[in-house]
């Protein structure tokens, strides 16, 4: 119930597109855009964070990735990483 | 069973040399034929045997191993699910979903990232970063700073108890003059100049006749001391090769350096077939092997060498402007210029103030001479092309300096106004086109910038007491370096209004360039014009008596120096006005603290004005008053009576 919230409220803001919640084996577990696109993000995200993350642990190895930001020039891609899964937001920013 | 073998040597055998020596050949094994092993042959006759004179060959075969190819497909399965879960299975899928929400460790994670995930949402909807803030905005035109150079390091050999920061020590007593500058082609850390003294026969015994490679960061010691036979008057690096260095001496040889080697030349030319006065301008060409150069010196002679053979110059042009190749009437050249785009032509300044433009391709010698633009009262000491208008050069000569175009032949299209001093080097900006910069015998610096100011330079700098005899700027366009006569070479590092391009500067001078050519080509067409009805008038008008009173030379001299004084009164009159002016604190006009020349910028102020610009200079000498007019009257008048 909290999950559903919380994905709404996400949702519910100005400007995103969709919300995506995969696990650590890359299988898309909540999501609101259809099932080929989901897998295409969910799969070319998954092994994105894994590079960054393991970017970051290499420069230091205290460090660890926390959010990564992708720009582009339609929208712009927010994944927040955690150990199991993962938490993808698509937002078209005002421009 | 291990076989081993040793072979030992006593030490103080080894290194000895090997002698070779010859003995008769010696037989070591003969084994005579045992007739009795015939009995195990047959006799054979008659015997086919053949012989072929070729080369023998054999055939291989060579198989490399076959690569298989085979195309395959691939078909992608969704992946990540368990193992019991089977993707396709609608169902399925869902309850295994539904199972991972309702774990514990999910529910805490989403909302976690939830949290983090919102923040930048919002973030976003906030503001957006990459907005475009403050529309395209013109730069400002921030040269509020006045022109300004800095002196960054001051190379001098005089001898003195004081420990001057940067300057360089040098054990010789007797002073010379740094005649020519080069600074090294990569690095720009390097310089190379060259040391000698140009008095006439003022060499005294003890004077040394080296030339010093000095390195920026080392103002205390010259990085290298090249040794030639006699002084070098000109110096120059090798834009190929920054290892050599080509170097013209007093006596009129060449030499050149290769400084991994050391001080001393590598080469010298034959004295016969070298020049016979000192070599004002040595320049390097652009060749395929890099190694040839040219030279020009007094004597009239312009001189092709290839440094790898110096034993006798690859070519010669002399320059005689009536194009007979007879050297009683050349003319001496002082200073050599050579544009690398354009590789066949170049340019001489003489002593005689004119400036030949020659063409070393042409077929026959006296072609070689393509055109000669006289200007100057005296000796052109310095020449170069603008190195972005190649079209456009600069000469440095007497007490002006005059900008060129080839086109116009009879005079030049633009010039300053003279001054007190004698100029003696010059040189334009590399970075922007219309600013040069040029050097005076009072031992000042001007950088002039054409499009800002042309009655006056820009920045001028006294740079020492004594006469500045050479100057050189940095191929970067900010640190110029100009020698002077005691041998000082002060480095000054210009300030970046001077040195950096603006913006529309490049089509504002084009502008300005062509706008005199097109004016000058204008009083040229006239004056033909004029001259040709003069002619025409004076051949009908033969029989009229010259109604002018042949004055004797003597009265003609009386008159000159008659003029000459009173224009010299008239001056330190107006000088002396100008200081009682200043003394009571009026600021006369500009308040300059030169004395004031007549403003005469040589444009004409007003088009009726244009064509008296060009008239006689006798006619305006009373008038204006200036005096190094009236010394140009006076010389012809002179030349007149030596007529006489």
């Amino acid at each position: 119930a909290e999950v559903e919230e919380t994905l709404k409220r996400i949702q519910a803001h100005k400007g995103v597109i969709a919300t995506i919640v995969v696990n650590a084996e890359g299988i898309p577990i909540r999501t609101t855009l259809d099932n080929s696109t989901t897998v295409q993000y969910a799969g070319l995200l998954h092994q994105l964070i894994m590079k960054a993350r393991s970017t970051v642990r290499d420069i230091d190895p205290q460090n660890d990735l926390t959010f990564l930001r992708i720009r582009s020039k339609k929208h712009e891609i927010m994944v927040a990483p955690d150990k199991e899964y993962l938490l993808i937001a698509i937002q078209n920013p005002c421009e | 069973m291990e076989i081993i073998y040793v072979y030992t040597r006593k030490r103080s055998e080894f290194g000895r040399p090997c002698s070779f020596s010859d003995r008769p050949a010696k037989v070591n094994v003969d084994i005579p034929p045992d007739p009795s092993m015939a009995s195990d042959f047959v006799l054979r006759n008659p015997v086919d045997s053949y012989v072929q004179h070729t080369s023998d060959m054999s055939e291989h075969e060579v198989n490399t191993e076959r690569v298989e190819v085979e195309s395959r497909g691939v078909n992608h399965v969704e992946g990540g699910w368990p193992k019991d879960i089977n993707p396709q299975e609608v169902e399925q899928t869902i309850r295994f979903r539904k199972k991972v929400e309702k774990d514990e460790h999910y529910i805490n994670t989403i909302t976690h990232l939830g949290t983090l995930m919102e923040h930048c949402v919002k973030q976003n909807n906030a503001i957006n970063i990459y907005e475009e803030y403050f529309g395209e905005e013109e730069v400002a035109e921030v040269e509020d700073e006045p022109p300004s150079a800095k002196t960054i390091n001051v190379i001098s050999k005089l001898t003195s108890f004081f420990n001057v920061l940067l300057s360089k020590r040098d054990p010789n007593i007797t002073k010379r003059t740094a005649t020519h500058l080069s600074w090294h082609p990569d690095t720009c850390k390097k310089l190379a100049v060259a040391y000698s003294s140009l008095e006439f026969q003022q060499n005294t015994k003890d004077m040394s006749f080296d030339s010093y490679i000095w390195d920026l960061e080392n103002p205390n010691k010259p990085e290298l001391v090249l040794k030639p036979l006699s002084p070098l008057v000109s110096l120059e690096y090798n834009p190929k090769d920054s290892h050599v260095l080509v170097g013209g001496c007093y006596n009129g040889q060449m030499a050149y350096w290769d400084t991994r080697k050391g001080g001393l030349p590598v080469e010298v030319s034959t004295v016969e077939v070298s020049h016979r006065d000192p070599v004002y301008g040595a320049i390097w060409l652009q060749s395929k092997t890099g190694t040839e150069c040219f030279s020009a010196s007094t004597d009239g002679q312009v001189l092709w060498w290839d440094i790898r053979k110096l034993s006798e110059p690859t070519e010669t042009l002399v320059l005689d402007v009536t194009r007979k190749g007879l050297l009683e009437n050349a003319l001496g050249a002082v200073t050599l210029e050579f544009e690398p785009t354009m590789p066949t032509k170049f340019m001489v300044g003489t002593e005689q103030g004119i400036v030949i433009a020659c063409n070393r391709k042409a077929k026959t010698p006296p072609e070689k001479i393509t055109s000669t633009y006289s200007g100057h009262h005296g000796p052109v000491y310095a020449l170069a092309r603008n190195p972005f208008y190649p079209k456009i050069f600069l000469t440095v000569g007497d007490w002006t300096a005059r900008i060129w175009s080839e086109e116009t032949k009879e005079s030049s299209i633009m010039w300053t106004k003279y001054h007190l001093s004698y100029l003696t080097d010059g040189c334009w900006s590399t970075v922007r086109p219309a600013v040069f910069f040029t050097t005076r015998s009072d031992g000042t610096l001007d950088v002039w910038d054409f499009l800002f100011k042309q009655n006056d330079p820009s920045l001028s700098l006294k740079v020492c007491d004594e006469p500045l005899s050479s100057l050189r700027l940095q191929d970067n366009g900010c640190v110029v370096g100009c020698g002077s006569k005691l041998g000082t070479v002060t480095l000054l590092e210009i300030s970046s209004g001077l040195c950096t391009l603006q913006r529309n500067e490049k089509t504002l001078a084009t502008a300005m360039f062509e706008r005199e050519t097109k004016r000058e080509k204008i009083l040229e067409a006239r004056h033909r014009e004029l001259r040709l009805k003069e002619r025409a008038r004076s051949e009908a008008q033969e029989t009229e008596v010259e109604e002018k009173p042949v004055e004797s030379p003597h009265e003609v001299l009386n008159r000159a120096r008659r003029e000459f004084f009173e224009v010299i009164e008239v001056e330190l009159q107006r000088r002396a006005q100008a200081e009682t002016q200043r003394l009571r604190g009026k600021v006369p006009g500009t308040g300059r603290t030169q004395p004031q020349h007549s403003l005469r910028w040589g444009r004409g102020h007003g088009s009726a004005s244009l064509f008296q610009v060009k008239d006689r200079a006798g006619e305006e000498a009373a008038a204006q008053g200036e005096e190094s007019q009236l010394l140009k009257d006076k010389e012809e008048e002179e030349e007149e009576k030596d007529a006489a």
